[in-house]
């Protein structure tokens, strides 16, 4: 076991400080580039095979082809006329020979030389081998030939050579040409390693940069992007979408603990003054018991609001589409309607309502029924004794559009910016029951089904009540 | 009744245990869901009000899961911190009949418990309805009351039929939503209430006493004795 650590201790400083040869071998662009440059290598030497095979393997057949028919007809002329005449045409053919290529060779069957130029039989002959290469030596210059050996029925030999110095010469032109393109190969493959290297590391800069930025804790830089549509674009691109998305969420946690500081500190604290107070006065049964009622009642709004907190990020982390199920809006309004509208009534108010025969959707019905029944109290508790609200929707070709128009107070443009906001609540509203959370929930549900919201005016009859009506848009697909 | 309660926080459980004794009940109360399990299976009771997360290996959800597998059909009432709607879903896909979530009211889980442990009586199949003069044909969905019809809505019929099906029993504003609108939500402020004293207008006019009643801090009630 000791000796495992040194070990891993080893790779692990190799890791930490890497020398510049690691660091060229561990580039991606590096590998890339010499995986190109080994392909190339690879194609150059297929080629040059079939070079080879075209140039010297013809030369060579031919050779073979030229040296088997001369020695056929030497042994044709054997049959016919005997040694004696085989032995005057070697003597011809070498006097023709004039750039000195042929070889002959007769031998008896003893192994005496009868005929020809060449010495004797190659060495290492066999009697049943007919094709041997040999060298030789011409004029102080080495040089190879190619011999065929022909055995003649009265068991003497005959032996017929070419030189092949011209496939030598071939030879080493093409080994040579291979290696010089394999070696400026290899110089391309550097070259072209260190480029794409260098052209990757500067296209992943402004990705490395940024994620640097938000290791280091600031969730706001972005990606710049180039505008160019390539795979960087999109990697930049994917990045940012989940850098919103991240920042989104920081902001719903960090919404969460605004709440809690916020909205929830101040009816515990109120409980808690409550219960101290009627432990206080606890000689009087009547205060002990309706201070602890209301104790009761502060501490059950605390658990509301703390629902509605948790519920919004629930829908905002978008948890809950697993409960998506089609669903037609219509029944949801018209129960949403009967609800509020029995509440309306008791003010005076009249809730006018509009919608087509059906509209079928995807969606979560209780989160869907929770907007507009956020929407509808706000109506009512906004519009006037004696005023109007209207729950309108409609179907649209690919999308509903629902609006919730009442004859409040309205909303400042300012207001209608941050309205949207947790626990914000316009001044009008201060006096009015509410958490400030209303608004964010339907905000969460319209957003959980992919629709967007916004404020418009409302149908109020003064200017100092201009009303507020505020729209979603769910897409249907 | 007879109610087992199967709840690891001791405070809750005392709370609960006691609460339920005042209101006549007898309780056995277990610490944890092994425990849950061997009471449940191996002796009889009328309702289980089981905590969700329990410790010793079985929580709720596999508790109820398992005495279903027996054939164990008690009415089960989970109680729970979890209050994800999915994780209501889990609950009562598992067997469970209703779900609260902690911190509740007393007088909620009161109430839900005499729903669900006098369930069966209520189920028979009936096609009227009676309390005092007031009267509930389900068949022709008409109300009279002293022989003299009243006209109301389907949905307020629904929400007559509800509370007669539970007389003699608290039923709650959320349970009334649950019920009658069949919707889990917040209604922010109390709709309900509009909708049962409307009801309460049309049953009440012209006579002097009273059938649904206001049970202060908990919800309503219809009975004949005032």
């Amino acid at each position: 076991m000791p000796h495992a650590v040194p070990l891993a201790a080893a790779t692990r400083r190799r890791g930490q400080h890497p020398g510049p040869l690691w660091q060229l071998l561990s580039s991606a662009g590096f590998r890339f580039a010499l995986l190109f440059a080994a392909l190339f290598l690879l194609a150059g030497l297929a080629f040059t095979g079939v070079l080879w095979w075209g140039t010297a393997g013809a030369l060579d057949r031919q050779i073979d082809a030229a040296i088997r028919a001369d020695a056929m007809a030497l042994a044709e002329r054997w049959r016919d006329a005997g040694d004696q005449a085989v032995a005057d045409a070697i003597g011809e053919r070498l006097a023709l020979d004039a750039e000195n290529q042929t070889l002959y060779l007769l031998s008896a069957p003893s192994g005496q030389r009868l005929a020809g130029n060449l010495e004797a039989l190659p060495q290492g002959f066999a009697p049943d081998v007919q094709w041997y290469g040999m060298s030789l030596e011409r004029d102080g210059i080495p040089g190879e030939a190619r011999l065929f050996v022909l055995p003649l029925p009265d068991g003497s030999r005959l032996a017929v050579g070419r030189d092949v110095e011209e496939k030598l010469r071939l030879r080493a032109l093409l080994t040579e040409g291979l290696a010089w393109s394999a070696g400026v190969a290899l110089l391309f493959a550097f070259a072209g390693a260190a480029l794409l290297r260098r052209a990757l590391e500067r296209r992943l800069a402004p990705v490395t940069a940024t994620a640097a930025l938000i290791a280091g804790g600031d969730l706001s830089p972005r990606v710049p992007l180039s505008g160019r549509e390539d795979e960087f674009e999109a990697l930049g691109h994917s990045m940012n979408t989940m850098l919103d998305r991240i920042a989104h969420l920081m902001e719903g946690v960090r919404g969460v603990s605004d709440a809690i500081a916020h909205d929830l500190r101040t009816p515990i604290a109120r409980a808690r003054n409550r219960l101290e107070e009627a432990l206080a006065n606890a000689d009087d049964p009547a205060a002990l018991h309706s201070a602890l009622e209301r104790g009761i009642a502060d501490l059950d709004n605390v658990t509301r609001v703390f629902q509605a907190v948790l519920r919004i990020a629930e829908v905002e982390a978008g948890a809950r589409r697993a409960a998506f199920a089609p669903v037609d809006l219509v029944p949801l309004l018209e129960d949403a309607a009967e609800l509020y509208g029995a509440t309306a009534e008791e003010n005076g108010q009249t809730l006018r309502t509009e919608w087509p025969a059906a509209l079928p959707l995807t969606g979560d019905r209780d989160l869907l029924l929770q907007a507009l029944a956020n929407l509808l109290d706000n109506a009512v508790k906004f519009t006037p004794d004696g005023g109007s609200i209207l729950l309108k929707a409609e179907l649209l070709e690919d999308a509903i559009v629902v609006r919730v128009s009442d004859q409040g107070p309205g909303l400042s443009l300012e207001d209608r910016e941050r309205v949207g906001e947790r626990f914000f609540r316009a001044d009008s509203s201060r006096n009015t029951p509410g958490s400030g959370l209303g608004l964010s929930l339907v905000r969460a549900v319209v957003q959980l089904h992919g629709g967007t919201l916004w404020f418009d005016e409302g149908h109020g009859e003064s200017l100092d009540k201009p009303g507020l009506a505020v729209c979603f848009r769910l897409p249907l697909a | 009744m007879r109610i087992l309660l199967v709840e690891d926080d001791a405070e809750v459980g005392r709370f609960v245990k006691k609460g339920l004794q005042e209101a006549g009940h007898t309780v056995e109360h277990v610490p944890n869901g092994r425990e849950g399990l061997f009471m449940a299976a191996s002796e009889n009771f009328d309702l289980l009000v089981l905590d969700r997360m329990l410790p010793g290996g079985i929580d709720g959800v596999r508790l109820v899961e398992t005495l279903r597998g027996q054939g164990n059909h008690t009415p089960v009432l989970f109680l729970s911190a979890l209050a994800g709607v999915d994780e209501r879903v889990k609950g009562l896909k598992a067997g469970g009949d209703d779900y609260l979530v902690k911190p509740f009211a007393f007088a909620e889980l009161l109430a839900r418990c005499e729903a669900l442990g006098r369930r069966p009586a209520v189920d028979a199949p009936a096609t009227r309805l009676k309390i005092a003069d007031l009267e509930l044909d389900l068949l022709s969905r008409t109300v009279t009351r002293g022989g003299k019809r009243i006209d109301v809505q389907p949905r307020e019929f629904r929400l007559l039929e509800h509370l007669m099906r539970h007389a003699g029993q608290v039923v709650t504003r959320t349970m009334l939503l649950e019920k009658v609108w069949d919707y889990h939500f917040d209604p922010q402020t109390n709709v309900i209430d509009v909708h049962v004293s409307r009801l309460r207008q049309k049953l009440d006019k012209g006579f002097d006493k009273p059938l649904i009643h206001t049970v202060r801090n908990a919800g309503y009630m219809i009975r004949a004795e005032p």
